[in-house]
C-alpha cells in the first residue's frame, strides 16, 4: 500500500463490548497501539443506535446517532471491534440521514469507519508474530461483517499468520447464529434453533476456540453452549491474537 | 382471504421447529439446493455480471412497465391471445370462471403457477362445479393432501419418499404401496396423462411476457406445462402485471440466472414460448388462448420507489433455499401463499404490514436472500422498512395497513432507549448498574426469559471498557 | 383493502394503467451490459461437443450421422429400439428426406397429417416415438430449438414416450442469447417456439431425479456433423 499509514485513529467501543467483553475492547487497542498507532478513545460513547434502526424506530436512532458522530471530530479513522456496528456507521447512517441536514457530515463520517481486522490488514498491513502454543481454532464469519461491509478473508488471514495456530473449517460458516438482535428476544424458538445448530456445528469442528468479530454473536453463541454445558468458548478474535503475540 | 388480525409467525413456526422430520427434510434438500447453486457459479465475476445485467433489465423492464404493458396487450391481441384484467383475486376468479363456462369446460388441468395460488383458484372453481387438477407432480402430491405449497419452486419439499409412497398407495386408485421414487412418477403419469387427454381447458402461470412479441414464456423440467397448454382446446394463463419485459434478448439473461438460481440447473427440460393459439394450417395447439393480468396490491408497491424493486422478483425460490430461518420452519410456517425471505416482504405488502408485523419481524436481518437474490432484490432493507411502516404513520406513504402495529410498550420502551443513550451520563450510570448488579437481574424477567430459553443468562464484565480506559486515563479527549 | 372497485374489466384495465402511470416512475433507464453474455464464444466444433456434454448430463442419448447417412441412422435405431411405429411431419423437409429413404417392414411411418382431435386418443396410447426437425442449437448449456408448425405439430416432440430430433452442428449457437439474435426470436415468434434440453423430469419427491414423469423419457439427439 503506498498510502501513508495512519499514526493515530479513535477507537469506538460499542454497547456490547463495553459492557460484555470490555477485555476484547482492551486487546484491540493494544493490537493497534502494537502495531504503531496512537488510539484515541473518546469518552462518552453509547451506542450506533442499531436496534431502534433495524426496528424502525429511525428518530431515536438518529437521536442516539447523531451522539456519536460529534464525539469524533478529527478527520481520523474510525475503528470498532464488531462487524455489525462498522456496518451500522459505515452503510445504514447514510441511509438514516438520509435528506436530514447533517447528511453531509455523518457521510463523511461514514467514511471513516472501519471494522478492525479489516484496518489491521488492509490498512495497517500487519505482521503478527505468534508466541503461543499450538492450538486449533475454527472461525464463525459474522453476517454483518460479510454482507454489509465485505469483509473478504481479512479474520482468516489474521489467523493464518500465526505459525501455531490450526483453523478448522466451520461447516455452514455463513449461516446465522441466531443472534439478530432484537430478534433474539422476539422470535426466541427460531433464534434458538439457529444457535443450537450454530454451536453444534462449532462442536463438531474439534476446534478448542471458536474465533468471532462480533459481540452479539459471541454473547448468543456462548450462552447457548454454556447452557448445553459444552466447554467449547467463542472468543473475539481481537482478544485471542492480543493473547498470542504479545510478550508478557 | 386476508387476515383481520394479527398472524403470529412465532407461534407457528415454534410449531414447525418441533417437528424432527420436517427439519431434517428441509435442513437436506436446502443443503443440497445451496451445492447445486454454487456449482453453477463457478466464477464469481460471471455470476455478478449477470446478476447485474439482470437487475439493470428488470429495473429497467418497471420503469417502463405502463408503456410496455400496453405495448405486450396490443401484440398479444394481434397474435389471438385474449387478454384481461383484473384487480382483484375476486376479478380474476371471476374472469376464469367465465371463461371456462363459455365454453362449456368442466374440468381443467394446471400447470404449476403461484399466481393462481394467491388466487385461491383451485377452491373457488370447485365450489363452482369445475375440477380444477394439479399437474405437476409436486404440485398433484399436495393437492391429494389438501396442502398448499411449502415452495415456491418446490411444492412438495416437505414431504420425504416414504411419506409420498403411503399417501399414493392410500388416494391413487390400484396403486401398490412402494418408495421407488422412478414407479411413483410412473403412477403419476399414468393417472396424470389422462386427464391431459380428457380435460377440457388448461391453465398456466407466466414466467416472463414479451411485449415486443406479445409472448408467454413458461420455465419447466416436466412437460406438464406443455401438456396443459398444448394439448387442451383452450388455454388460459394468468400472471402478476410485473412479469412483462421488452423483448425475448431481454429474457435469455433472465432465463439463464433463474435455473441456475432455483434449482442449480444450467438450463430447464423446457422452455416454451407460446405466442398465439392455433395457427392457420397447425395440426394442435389451443383453439383459444387467454391471458388474465392481475394486480391485487402489485401497482400499490409499484408506487413507492424504495418498495418497487419487490417486483422485480422471478421467483426463482433462491432466498428461501439460503435463509436459516426458511430452512428450519419449512414453508407453511408463514401461514401465506408467498413463503420465506420474498415472502416476508410481499405478503405485509399485500395484506398490511400490522397484521403481518410479527413476520416482519421474523429476521435476523442476516442478510444471506439479499446476497444471492439474482436480481439483487435489497430484501432485509425492504424488511427494516416494513417494520418502519407497520409502526409509524409516515407522510408520503401508501404502504398497507401503515402505522398499524404501533403499541404504547414497544414506543415508550424505544423513547426510554434513546433517552439513556443519547445522554452519555445516564448511560455511564446505568452501565455502572449493570455491571455492578447484572447478576441479580431475575432469570425470568420480560424479554430476559426470551433469551434464556436456550442460553444461560448474560452477565456484564465487572467493569466496562469506558470505565477501563478513563482508568488509563491520558487517552480521553 | 382500500383499492377501488370496478364493475366491468376495461375498468380495472384502465384503473390499473392509471395507477401505475401516476407513480412517478421517470428517470434515465439503465442501459443493460451484456458482456457477461458476449464473452461465452466457442468454435462450431467445440460449440457440438459442448451441446452434446450439456445434454448428455440430462440423460440426452446421441446418434452421430452424416447427412448422407441420418435416415439411415434414424432407421436402424427405431428398429433396434424394436419401434412399433414413428410419428413425423409429411411435409416437412426432414419428414420427406426420411420418407424417401424409409424401406417397408419393421417400424412404420406414421404421418401427422391430420388435426389432432381426429386421433388424440391414438395419439395418447398408440405412438411409440416422434421423429422432428429442430432449427438450431445452444452450445453453452445444451438444448435444441424447435419451431414446431403446421409441418411438424406441436405435440410430436411431447406425447410419445420417444422423441427422435435431428441435428445439424452447423446450427448450433454459442448461448441462447445469441440464438435468439441470430434467429429473429427477439422481432417475431411463431405461436409456438421451444427449447428442449433433455428428456422429460422432475426433482418433486425428495430432490431425486426421476426421466419420463409427462413428455417423453428419451430423447435421440441425431447429430449431424455438416462441419466438413
Ligand atoms: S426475491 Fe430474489 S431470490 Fe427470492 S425468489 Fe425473488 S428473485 Fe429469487
Amino acid at each position: 500500500m503506498s498510502e501513508p499509514k495512519p499514526k493515530k485513529v479513535y477507537f469506538y467501543g460499542t454497547c456490547l463490548v463495553d459492557l460484555f467483553f470490555p477485555d476484547a475492547g482492551m486487546a484491540g487497542i493494544q493490537l493497534l497501539r502494537q502495531a504503531g498507532v496512537d488510539v484515541v478513545f473518546p469518552e462518552g460513547q453509547t451506542c450506533c443506535g442499531q436496534p431502534a434502526f433495524n426496528c424502525g424506530y429511525w428518530e431515536e436512532a438518529r437521536d442516539v446517532a447523531r451522539n456519536q458522530v460529534a464525539l469524533f471530530p478529527q478527520d481520523l479513522p474510525v475503528i470498532l471491534p464488531s462487524g455489525s456496528c462498522a456496518g451500522m456507521m459505515k452503510v445504514h447512517y447514510p441511509e438514516l440521514f438520509h435528506g436530514q441536514p447533517d447528511e453531509a457530515k455523518v457521510k463523511a463520517f461514514s467514511a471513516r469507519v472501519y471494522e478492525l481486522t479489516q484496518f489491521l490488514v488492509d490498512v495497517l498491513d500487519v505482521k503478527l508474530k505468534d508466541l503461543g502454543a499450538p492450538v486449533k481454532v475454527t472461525w464463525h464469519s459474522s453476517c454483518h461483517a460479510v454482507r454489509d461491509l465485505g469483509l473478504k478473508g481479512e479474520p482468516q488471514a489474521l489467523i493464518g499468520q500465526l505459525a501455531n495456530v490450526e483453523l478448522a473449517p466451520l461447516a455452514r460458516e455463513h449461516e446465522c447464529c441466531g443472534f439478530g438482535g432484537t430478534f433474539s428476544v422476539r422470535q426466541p424458538e427460531i433464534s434458538g434453533a439457529m444457535s443450537c445448530d450454530k454451536a453444534a456445528d462449532a462442536e463438531a469442528t474439534g476446534a478448542s476456540v471458536v474465533l468471532s468479530t462480533d459481540g452479539g454473536c459471541l454473547l448468543n453463541v456462548n450462552g447457548t453452549l454454556e447452557a448445553k454445558q459444552s466447554p467449547l468458548r467463542v472468543q473475539h478474535i481481537a482478544e485471542f491474537l492480543w493473547e498470542r503475540t504479545h510478550a508478557r | 382471504m386476508h387476515a383481520e388480525h394479527e398472524v403470529l409467525f412465532r407461534d407457528s413456526a415454534a410449531k414447525a421447529l418441533l417437528d424432527p422430520q420436517l427439519r431434517a427434510n428441509f435442513r437436506r434438500a436446502m443443503d443440497g439446493l445451496i451445492t447445486k447453486r454454487r456449482n453453477q457459479f463457478p466464477d464469481p465475476r460471471d455470476l455478478q455480471d449477470l446478476r447485474d445485467l439482470s437487475t439493470t433489465i428488470r429495473s429497467r423492464s418497471l420503469l417502463g412497465l405502463p408503456e410496455l404493458l400496453e405495448q405486450f396487450e396490443v401484440n398479444c391481441t394481434k397474435n389471438g391471445i385474449k387478454v384481461h384484467w383484473a384487480e382483484t383475486c375476486e376479478q380474476a376468479n371471476e374472469l376464469i370462471l367465465s371463461i371456462l363456462r363459455a365454453k362449456n369446460a368442466k374440468t381443467l388441468v394446471k400447470g404449476k403457477s403461484m399466481v393462481s395460488e394467491e388466487m385461491h383458484l383451485n377452491a373457488f372453481l370447485e365450489a363452482n362445479g369445475i375440477e380444477a387438477l394439479e399437474s405437476d407432480l409436486g404440485e398433484y402430491i399436495i393437492q391429494l393432501d389438501g396442502e398448499t405449497p411449502s415452495h415456491i419452486i418446490m411444492p412438495a419439499i416437505h414431504k420425504n419418499k416414504d411419506q409420498i409412497a403411503r399417501q399414493f398407495s392410500q388416494k391413487i386408485k390400484d396403486a401398490k404401496y412402494t418408495e421407488d421414487v422412478d414407479e411413483l412418477t410412473a403412477m403419476a403419469r399414468r393417472v396424470l396423462r389422462q386427464k391431459f387427454l380428457d380435460a377440457d381447458a388448461g391453465l398456466s402461470g407466466v414466467n416472463f411476457a414479451v411485449a415486443e412479441t406479445g409472448t408467454l414464456c413458461l420455465v419447466e423440467n416436466e412437460g406438464n406445462g406443455r401438456m396443459s397448454t398444448h394439448v387442451p382446446p383452450l388455454h388460459i394463463a394468468v400472471m402478476g402485471l410485473e412479469k412483462v419485459v421488452a423483448t425475448l434478448e431481454d429474457v435469455a439473461p433472465l432465463y439463464a440466472i433463474l435455473t441456475r438460481s432455483a434449482t442449480g440447473q444450467a438450463v430447464s427440460t423446457y422452455f416454451n414460448m407460446i405466442t398465439g393459439p392455433r395457427g392457420e394450417g397447425e395440426k394442435d395447439g389451443p383453439q383459444e388462448v387467454h391471458l388474465v393480468i392481475l394486480d391485487n396490491g402489485r401497482s400499490r408497491i409499484y408506487a413507492d420507489p424504495q418498495l418497487r424493486a419487490t417486483l422485480r422478483c422471478i421467483r426463482c425460490g433462491a432466498c428461501m433455499n439460503h435463509c436459516p430461518v426458511y430452512t428450519r420452519v419449512g414453508g407453511h410456517a408463514y401461514e401465506a401463499v408467498y413463503p420465506g425471505p420474498i415472502g416476508k416482504i410481499l405478503t405485509p405488502q399485500m395484506e398490511g404490514v400490522g397484521v403481518r408485523h410479527d413476520l416482519i419481524h421474523g429476521s435476523s436481518l442476516c442478510g444471506a436472500c439479499g446476497e444471492v437474490c439474482p436480481v439483487e432484490i435489497p430484501i432485509p432493507e425492504i424488511l427494516v422498512r416494513l417494520r418502519r411502516e407497520a409502526t409509524h404513520d409516515d407522510e408520503g406513504s401508501n404502504v398497507a395497513g401503515r402505522g398499524t402495529g404501533r403499541t404504547a410498550t414497544e414506543d415508550w420502551a424505544w423513547r426510554l432507549w434513546a433517552g439513556v443513550l443519547k445522554r452519555p451520563a445516564l448511560y455511564r450510570l446505568a452501565a455502572w448498574f449493570a455491571t455492578r448488579f447484572g447478576k441479580a437481574l431475575p432469570a425470568g424477567a420480560p424479554l430476559i426469559k426470551n433469551w434464556t430459553r436456550s442460553r444461560t443468562k448474560p452477565v456484564p464484565a465487572r467493569r466496562s471498557l469506558s470505565e477501563r480506559m478513563r482508568a488509563e486515563g491520558g487517552k480521553h479527549v | 383493502m382500500s383499492e377501488p372497485r370496478t364493475d366491468t374489466h376495461t375498468d380495472a384495465r384502465t384503473a390499473i394503467l392509471g395507477r401505475l402511470r401516476a407513480a412517478d416512475g421517470a428517470g434515465p433507464l439503465p442501459v443493460p451490459d451484456t458482456a457477461v453474455l458476449e464473452r461465452r464464444q466457442w468454435p462450431a466444433a467445440e460449440r457440438m461437443v459442448r451441446l452434446r456434454k450439456g445434454m448428455e448430463a440430462v440423460h440426452t442419448e446421441f446418434l452421430e450421422a452424416t447427412p448422407a447417412t441420418w435416415p439411415a441412422v434414424v432407421r436402424a435405431f427405431c428398429d433396434g429400439a424394436g419401434l412399433k411405429n414413428l410419428l413425423y411431419g409429411p411435409t416437412s423437409e426432414a419428414g420427406k428426406a426420411l420418407a424417401a429413404a424409409w424401406a417397408p417392414g419393421g417400424t412404420q411411418l406414421m404421418p401427422y397429417d391430420r388435426p389432432v382431435e381426429a386421433f388424440k386418443h391414438e395419439l395418447f396410447t398408440g405412438v411409440d416415438a416422434g421423429f422432428t426437425g429442430t432449427v438450431g442449437g445452444v452450445a453453452e448449456t445444451g438444448g435444441l430449438l424447435l419451431m414446431p408448425g403446421p409441418d411438424e405439430p406441436r405435440l410430436m416432440s411431447l406425447v410419445p414416450p420417444v422423441h427422435i430430433a435431428l441435428l445439424k452442428a452447423s446450427t448450433i449457437h454459442d448461448t441462447f442469447w445469441s440464438a435468439v439474435k441470430a434467429l429473429g426470436w427477439g422481432r417475431s415468434l411463431p405461436p409456438n417456439a421451444l427449447l428442449i434440453s433433455g428428456p422429460s423430469k422432475t426433482a418433486d419427491i425428495e430432490q431425486t431425479l426421476a426421466y419420463g414423469v409427462h413428455g417423453p423419457k428419451r430423447l435421440i439427439v441425431v447429430l449431424v456433423d455438416d462441419l466438413a
